[in-house]
């Protein structure tokens, strides 16, 4: 199945962050750098909302502000999905923190207005693949430019590390 | 087009490269630090069982140099098989080399119109050689490594044509932070840089600000060959090489023209640096005391930053109660910084010069802070944090303000310092 076939929809409760350029020192802190992965997913944005990741429900949505996860390379994307989130969709979001959320087969969506239309705790319909963002609590909608079926390719393969193992790049696990 | 569009255009055999295009490419250098080898937080085997251009590949130890820890250590040791085992160009270790960014720069590891990948963020250092440049993610470097192709979104570019000179007692990092006070963030966009102002610049100033334009969240940053730069290249090597350059009708979201002798020193206020900017005269006016005073990191632990700290602190003394750290960018920085003395005069004047190593700047040894704590950097950072404890506060300007900081005692503009005896 390519990432083209797949179903890209992903339903959840808006678990949001309004501030402009949370970087990946703010999601994935230096201090966890050396935890086991649940020790270290707690502490997710921890230094804006302490505590915030122990509340997350499996399935919730981040809604973030513009530049979310600007800053240093590291793959906070798999640090924040670990906590429970299914998908971010972001107001923009860092260059580096794209490619690494495609890597890493966290779904994405940059969605410019996201935050107006968009309350803590709504529910939201988010669809990568045609690049929308509906807010089932008030009704309302955010377009926006979905991601490229070759990067929907990758998630669907389950990321950058999983390919890599097909192809023969990497010993498989175990 | 534009340089970076030439560049991507090179490497993926198309004629033209639009903003928007997903380009995949081969590259001509991938670097990988020793971040590369470290335990992953989700222990993905990371061992590479081959890779396509192993002639390509060099491996840089740099974060954590010597290590610091058993993590560092299991990191380089997996570093150095992987080097071995899969025949890499080349491996900058313990003893021979330094910050990536710096070693890129001054071994020429990339030459003028030359495509380059690195995990670190800081990539972009290396548009000084007239090269796009720009950090991936750790996945996207083995993918890299490992098949020899990856991909770019290509982004549209804003061009930065300076004039003027600059102004006595200023340098690259300034002319970042009134950038950034400007112009603020660039995100989703390459930048680029020209006119007669950039050509009055030391490469050494024109090297932090390409550094420092990761901290515009810019992606690829370019700036053109020059005299001056080939000048360095040829003292370094005498491969052959194609510089790009814009062509006359290379499209921009935005020209921004910028007076090189309105630019004073600068310094970024605690957390973050974009909307964050203020003059270190005013600055300097809030009489902020400071625990540490820190000049290093591949944005400014350049030979010129370790001469500047020299001469101001030359006969004169850090501050009671103040750490000053001055950490090199690279063995051979620190080997001239040793034979013109300056080492001798800092370690006189009560600081601790270190290693070459990203060190205080990464927040992983040498100078980490804790909560509470003041600290002004030359470095590339401010982000609550960065430098150890979320509860320290982060001033950044440049050497020069640094180095005045540290003698004082709070942050201070480096003016009157530096008016009493001019760097050559």
């Amino acid at each position: 199945m390519t990432g083209r076939d797949r179903d890209w929809v992903f339903t959840g409760r808006a678990r949001v962050f309004a501030d402009d350029d949370i970087n990946t020192d703010q999601i994935m802190p230096r201090r966890g750098f050396e935890l086991p992965p649940e020790e270290q997913s707690a502490l997710v944005l921890d230094s804006i909302r302490p505590g915030w990741a122990a509340t997350v429900r499996s399935g919730d949505i981040l809604v973030a502000g513009r530049r979310f996860g600007c800053g240093s390379s590291r793959p906070a994307p798999l640090v924040l999905a670990r906590t429970g989130i299914a998908a971010v969709v972001a107001e923009s979001l860092g260059d580096i923190f794209l490619r690494n959320a495609v890597a890493y087969a966290v779904p994405v969506l940059e969605a410019p207005g996201v935050l107006g239309a968009v309350s803590e705790g709504d529910e939201l319909d988010v669809d990568i693949a045609r690049g929308a963002v509906t807010n089932l609590t008030t009704g309302s909608a955010v377009s926006a430019t979905p991601l490229p079926p070759m990067l929907l390719d990758t998630i669907a393969a389950g990321g950058v590390h999983a390919l890599l193992r097909r192809d023969g790049y990497l010993a498989p696990i175990g | 087009m534009t340089m970076a569009e030439k560049v991507l255009a090179r490497r993926s055999g198309r004629t033209v490269v639009r903003p928007g295009d997903i380009v995949v490419t081969d590259v001509d250098l991938i670097v990988l630090a020793d971040t590369v080898f470290s335990d992953t937080p989700d222990t993905l085997p990371t061992d590479l069982l081959g890779v396509a251009h192993p002639e390509r590949i060099v491996v840089l130890m740099d974060h954590g140099v010597p290590a610091p820890n058993e993590r560092y250590a299991r990191a380089q040791r997996r570093a150095r098989e992987h080097a071995r085992r899969l025949g890499f160009r080349e491996v900058a270790d313990v003893g021979g080399g330094g910050i990536e960014h710096q070693l890129i720069f001054e071994r020429c590891l990339a030459l003028p119109g030359q495509l380059v990948a690195s995990n670190d963020s800081h990539t972009s250092a290396a548009g000084v050689l007239n090269c796009a440049a720009r950090g991936l993610g750790l996945a996207d470097i083995l993918q890299l490594a490992a098949t020899g192709r990856t991909w770019y979104r290509a982004s549209p570019t804003v061009r930065f044509e300076l004039v003027g000179e600059l102004p006595f007692g200023v340098y690259g990092k300034d002319v970042f932070l009134h950038l950034s006070l400007l112009h603020g963030s660039q995100e989703g966009h390459d930048i680029e840089f020209g006119g007669p102002g950039l050509e009055t610049m030391p490469l050494d100033d024109r090297a932090t600000l390409a550094t420092m334009c990761t901290e515009l969240n810019a992606n690829f940053v370019m700036m053109p060959d020059d005299a001056l730069l080939r000048e360095h290249i040829a003292s370094v090597t005498d491969a052959a090489y194609e510089p790009v350059e814009p062509d006359p009708d290379a499209e921009y979201a935005a020209v921004h023209v910028v007076d090189l002798a309105d630019v004073k020193p600068r310094i970024a206020l605690p957390h973050r640096i974009n909307g964050n900017v203020r003059s270190a005269a005013a600055v300097a006016a809030d009489g902020i005391r400071i625990d540490q005073a820190f000049i290093g990191s591949c944005a400014n632990g350049k030979l010129s930053d370790l001469r500047i700290a020299a001469r101001l602190l030359d006969g004169r003394r850090v501050a009671d109660g103040v750490r000053l750290i001055v950490t090199p960018g690279s063995q051979a920085v620190y080997l001239e910084a040793l034979r013109a003395g300056y080492i001798e005069t800092l370690t006189e004047a009560g600081a601790v010069v270190t290693n070459s190593t990203c060190g205080a700047c990464a927040g992983g040894h040498l100078g980490v802070l804790a909560p509470g704590e003041v600290c002004i950097t030359s470095s590339t950072r401010n982000f609550r944090g960065r430098m150890g404890s979320a509860d320290a506060e982060i001033y950044l300007a440049s050497t020069a303000t640094v180095a005045a900081s540290a003698i004082e005692g709070v942050i201070a503009d480096p003016m009157p310092h530096l008016a009493d005896r001019p760097i050559s």
